[in-house]
């Protein structure tokens, strides 16, 4: 059972499901999509928010082994780990779901409006609603509190209205006892309510609003339908000004004293995105304490703000924002980083809100035993960090803590992984299989093509003319029907889709929307539910590649998304229905790298029973774990690597091949088969999934700030190895000097390394209780203790570690002057130059990877600009490569700690078990085919195919070609002299028809 | 030569790369001139000589492949024979007496969006420098153009 469907329910519930359990996911509100759903955009790729959703919540709502509990509410839970008796309480819709087809007649009739709490208040909806147009599950339901019949017993209007009776209001609640095997909360999180101690007189002034309502008016779907305007008179704004950590970081009564970590980031895309938005040159302003953007590729994403959008950074502290006579605008005072009382006005504000978690999490956390901390968030170890002290009871997303999405998908694949392993016994016995539809034959049948057109909100509707293309599209041969739709990805469209397939006799589909990166499985999925085979369709991409790209020539971009059309439409009329190969998967693992995150992802794949070859580079397993000392909450590292390195080692299923390299990969997701090398002996092990864990390195700065030449200059992690091991060099330190950001955040290394603030916080705590006389300067650009960690902050703060920030424009200097090591800079505050002598100085250098590893070339995987390896999505795939059967987790991806190194391999394991346990699977049907009649046997095929796929027929001696090892790539088609191959789906014909419509 | 002139250019991209970062050019909301079309193919090995010949015979300005960096193809070395094709195309145009600019290949990986919209630039460009296609012009003076 997955309590909450919000972004990280839905990951685990998918997870979960697809590697063999029987998964319910209950969700207290009308639909699941949670805060994601209401957001604009994401950061740092600026992606919809909704578009990458929507195709999860489908896939949710579509999946046959998850049963949604929507309006319901967990009540208790009893038993034990393996065997919990749950009681829910199901409230009642006053909508049956089976009956209602979502017109909206109910809606537009009923007389009662209500402030529409998805919109942030800031639109109204009615007491009978479906809360957004992609929600899922599509069904209207009626708000009892609002609604005059339920609650006065008059009206009844929408029972009239509705064709198909399905407004029931004698619905009563219900109540569901399940019996389940593992529970997976992930309540999720709440933003903080600035009304509560009238923060600057929210709720007072209708132009100051919190971030979440910000993402709502920028939406599309929004209030004011995606015009940047501010809510008083509805007119745009010239200024905006974002402040910063309302309701974090914050110690006094009522707010959060943690970092929510997610803040800076938002606001500053908020900032990009307004700036977009505006037609007037919008000045905007960040009003903040320390700028935190430490996650994967933020530090960029910050620099652009900066350099490119001129989103203006003020450090500082703001005191009040004065509503400004008649004008509708904000004064807002403020001291600024050099201690100077400062005002500017601005016609709009923004409060930057912190989350925290929802009282109905802190209440269900309660109500079954989950040890909480003093922010009510769920307790767990940093070496277990999705299990709550309750076995059986997992945790992710934001119940754990303050994190992003990316982070709360990786939990929620870690908590499926966790709970999997502990369920693998049962796996595959309660689950239903698909029925396989029978498809129509519509081989040789005239083509009848289906035209969708998305207008993607406003993405692609803001700048293509969406009515203009779907005319055009009309015109065109073999096409019998278009349209346009709202957002063509909604399960609404996608029913409708359906429906008109068997209503027109579609037997050709063309979808004119976003990427079929994305979203072409969705769409596919629909033909069969159809009962037309999946590859009679076409995706044109005019969004990604023509509104996004073309915003300043609208007419042109029109233009171009007409002749886009034109060219799927003419290959639709040529694609023929394909039959998919099946695929073996080898039920072997192979994970890469024997640091924490290797280790861990072996672990759990061996305890969900898939035997795994563990290959690490040195002679040893343990990684950079072996020098570290504690985590940033204090518990020992060294300890629990010893502990991990002979718990894998005395595992039967998991083979360690150490002292052992990489030479040669062969073979592809489902048959790898990988060439080992150990002290020259080389041996080929076949396995059907690969974990890459390959780790990263502190970077050892030579030769700068005098390190490598004097002994008293150390980095973070030789500082760590030394307290691990109480080194008496330690004793005689009397003064220690930290220096943050070595190599990182330059333009060489132009990103955060995530881990260091809270490592160096943690190593001058330690030296400071070892010897509570020693002076600990932290010298610092930003300090980025994140989420909790900001508790430790505050801590070494009150326990007398001083923390001073340097100007970087103005540099630090380390000399050697007759022997005393001298650390010069200019302080920020003081805006003068300091100087201290440390006998200690210890330099948080960046965590670095080579950038031509070939591990990349092996697995046809991709680095990034800094060496960190290239996810399938940063959002909503993180652990997955674009490459089939490949999944990473550790440093290799990215800078972390343990905790969440830890937590990625987890996700990982169960990301590869999604593949494991399904045993075999269907693998593209564009495949090349020869024409025997066609063949010269000149077995140019099977010198280029790099799968060796194609092989001659002893009955004919013409070519073949193996489905299955057929990657279809089309080489073999292009190199054919006699045209006797054919790859499906891109044949000649196929290809030439679209380029003549080019 | 016109100022007015629009190019119009084809551009073959390799599913897993050069697609993927003309995605990733839009997610950045970069711009670049709407002259481009993508046509997506599976991996730039299946483009074959014939396909970008007949792109030029079809009156199109401009005829590009873009696929994985060397080294990196997904299907090892697709882009590799799809480059030897591009200068096999070039060889033909030059004995045709057509500028061998009109064809070319670029490499770029997944995560190069600016990389494309740079490319997309690029090559607006340059088609722009060199003129209409001929066999477009050829066509509309109704001269017999003998197909290939």
């Amino acid at each position: 059972m997955v309590v909450g469907g919000g972004v990280a329910g839905i990951q685990a519930s998918l997870d979960l499901a697809d590697s063999g359990y029987k998964v319910f996911l209950v969700e207290k509100s009308a639909s699941i999509g949670g805060v994601m759903a209401r957001l604009d955009k994401t950061f740092p790729t600026n992606d919809c928010s909704m578009c990458i959703l929507s195709p999860k919540l489908v896939e949710v709502g579509r999946h046959i082994n998850i049963e949604l509990l929507t309006l319901s509410d967990v009540n208790t839970i009893s038993g034990e780990e393996g065997n919990f008796e749950v009681s829910i309480t199901r409230h009642p819709r006053y909508v049956d779901m089976d009956k209602c087809i979502a017109c909206g007649l109910c809606a537009e009739k009923c007389p009662t409006s209500v402030p529409d709490s998805y919109d942030g208040n800031l639109a109204s909806r009615k007491a009978i609603y479906v809360q957004y147009a992609q929600a899922v599950p599509l069904k209207y339901a009626i708000d009892p509190e609002s609604c005059i019949k339920l609650t006065k017993g008059k009206c009844g209007i929408c029972r009239k209205k509705c064709p198909t009776g399905a407004v029931d209001y004698e619905d009563t609640r219900k109540d569901i006892f399940l019996n389940v095997g593992a529970v997976v909360i992930s309540q999720g999180a709440e933003t903080f309510d600035p009304a509560v101690h009238d923060t600057f007189g929210y709720k007072k002034y209708p132009n100051i609003v919190t971030s979440l309502e910000f993402e709502r008016i920028l939406s599309a779907s929004g209030p004011y339908g995606g015009h940047l305007v501010r809510p008083s008179d509805e007119k745009e704004p010239e200024k905006i000004a974002w402040l910063q950590c309302i309701g974090s970081r914050d110690a006094h009564i009522g707010a959060r004293g943690y970092c929510s970590g997610v803040c800076c980031t938002y606001a500053i895309k908020e900032a990009m995105l307004a700036k977009e938005h505006s037609k007037s040159g919008l000045d905007t302003a960040i009003f903040y304490i320390d700028i935190r953007t430490n996650g994967k590729d933020f530090e960029k994403y910050y620099n652009r703000a900066k350099e490119e959008a001129g989103i203006r950074f003020i450090k500082s502290k703001v005191t009040e924002a004065l509503p400004v006579d008649g004008t509708g605008g904000h004064l807002i005072r403020y001291i600024n980083e050099s201690g100077k009382r400062c005002e500017e006005e601005f016609d709009m504000v923004v409060l930057s809100v912190g989350l925290g978690v929802t009282n109905q999490g802190a209440d269900l956390g309660q109500r079954l035993g989950v040890d909480l901390n003093h922010y009510n968030f769920a307790e767990t170890s940093s070496f277990s960090p999705v299990e709550s002290s309750v076995a059986g009871i997992y945790v992710c997303g934001a119940f754990q803590g303050p994190k992003d999405i990316p982070s709360s998908v990786i939990d929620s694949s870690a908590a499926a992984g966790v709970a999997g392993s502990r369920l693998s016994g049962s796996r595959w016995r309660l689950t239903k299989t698909k029925e396989v539809k029978k498809e129509k034959n519509v081989a040789g049948d005239r083509p009848r093509i289906g035209v969708f057109v998305c207008c993607c909100g406003t993405n692609i509707a803001g700048v293509v003319d969406v009515t203009a293309v779907v005319a055009s599209a009309e015109q065109l041969p073999n096409v019998v029907y278009a349209e346009q739709n709202m957002f063509s990805c909604a399960q609404g469209t996608q029913d409708k889709i359906a429906e008109l397939i068997r209503e027109k006799d579609l037997n050709r589909i063309v979808v004119a929307a976003c990427s079929p990166k994305t979203h072409e499985p969705l769409f596919q999925e629909t033909l069969q539910s159809a009962g037309i085979n999946k590859y009679l369709f076409e995706m044109v991409n005019i969004r990604n590649q023509c509104s996004w790209v073309h915003k300043q020539a609208p007419e042109e971009a029109t233009q171009k998304a007409m002749d886009l059309v034109k060219m799927s439409v003419a290959k639709a009329a040529r694609v023929q229905p394909l039959k998919e190969p099946i695929l073996q998967i080898n039920q072997r693992a192979m994970v890469i790298g024997g640091g924490i995150a290797g280790m861990i992802a072996a672990d759990n794949l061996a305890q969900q029973g898939y035997a795994v070859d563990l290959v690490e580079r040195q002679a040893r397993l343990g990684g950079n774990a072996l020098s570290l000392y504690k985590t940033w909450k204090g518990e020992d590292i060294a300890g629990f690597v010893k502990q991990m390195v002979e718990k894998v080692e005395k595992n039967p299923g998991i083979t360690v091949h150490a002292g052992s390299t990489i030479k040669k990969v062969d073979g592809f997701v489902g048959a790898f088969g990988t060439t080992l090398e150990k002290e020259g002996c080389r041996e080929v092990l076949d396995h059907g999934v690969t974990i890459i864990a390959s780790g990263a390195s502190e970077l050892k700065p030579e030769g700068q700030y005098l390190y490598g030449t004097d002994d008293r200059v150390i980095t973070g992690l030789e500082l760590q190895a030394r307290l691990a091991r109480r080194d008496e060099s330690l004793d005689n330190v009397e003064t220690a000097v930290f220096i943050q950001c070595v190599g990182s955040r330059i333009p060489e290394r132009p990103y955060c390394s995530k881990l260091c603030c809270a490592q160096s916080i943690r190593s001058a705590l330690e030296l400071k209780e070892n010897k509570p006389e020693t002076e600990v300067f932290i010298v610092y650009r930003d300090m980025r203790p994140y989420g909790l960690r900001e508790d430790l902050y505050r801590e070494a703060r009150q326990k007398g570690i001083r923390f001073l920030r340097y100007n970087f424009d103005k540099g630090l200097d380390v000399t050697n002057e007759k022997g005393c090591l001298k650390v010069s800079f200019t302080d920020f505050v003081l805006r003068r130059k300091m100087v201290l002598s440390p006998d200690m100085l210890v330099l948080a250098a960046a965590i670095v990877r080579e950038k031509n590893d070939p591990l990349a070339g092996f697995f046809k995987v991709t680095q990034n600009d800094d060496g960190f390896y290239v996810e399938a999505h940063l959002k909503l795939r993180p652990v997955d490569f674009a490459t089939d059967g490949v999944f990473l987790c550790g440093l290799a991806h990215g800078p972390k700690p343990v905790d969440e190194s830890i937590a990625q391999a987890q996700a990982a394991a169960a990301r590869a078990v999604t593949l494991l346990s399904a045993g075999s699977i269907p693998v593209s049907g564009t495949v090349a085919q020869v024409n025997p009649r066609l063949c010269s046997s000149c077995g140019v095929c099977v010198s280029v195919c790099p799968y060796s796929a194609p092989r001659f027929s002893e009955k004919t001696d013409k070519a073949e070609i193996e489905s299955a090892l057929c990657k279809g790539c089309g080489l073999c088609a292009a190199s054919c002299r006699s045209g006797a191959i054919a790859l499906k789906g891109f044949d000649d014909q196929q290809i030439t028809s679209m380029i003549m419509c080019a | 030569m016109t100022t007015d002139f629009e190019p119009e250019i084809l551009m073959f991209c390799c599913r897993y790369c050069a697609y993927a970062a003309a995605d990733l050019a839009g997610s950045m909301r970069l711009t670049y001139p709407a002259n481009i079309k993508i046509l997506q193919v599976p991996c730039t090995g299946r483009v074959d000589i014939i396909h970008l010949l007949k792109t030029l015979e079809s009156g199109v300005d401009g005829v590009f492949v873009a696929g994985c960096l060397k080294g990196e193809c997904h299907f090892l070395q697709g882009n590799l024979r799809a480059e030897k094709r591009v200068l096999a195309v070039k060889q033909i145009l030059c004995a045709i007496g057509m500028d061998p600019e009109r064809v070319g290949m670029y490499n770029l990986s997944s995560a190069m969006g600016p990389r494309f919209a740079e490319i997309a630039d690029e090559i607006v460009k340059k088609i722009s420098d060199l003129g209409p296609n001929l066999i477009k012009s050829a066509a509309h003076k109704n001269v017999t153009v003998h197909r290939i």
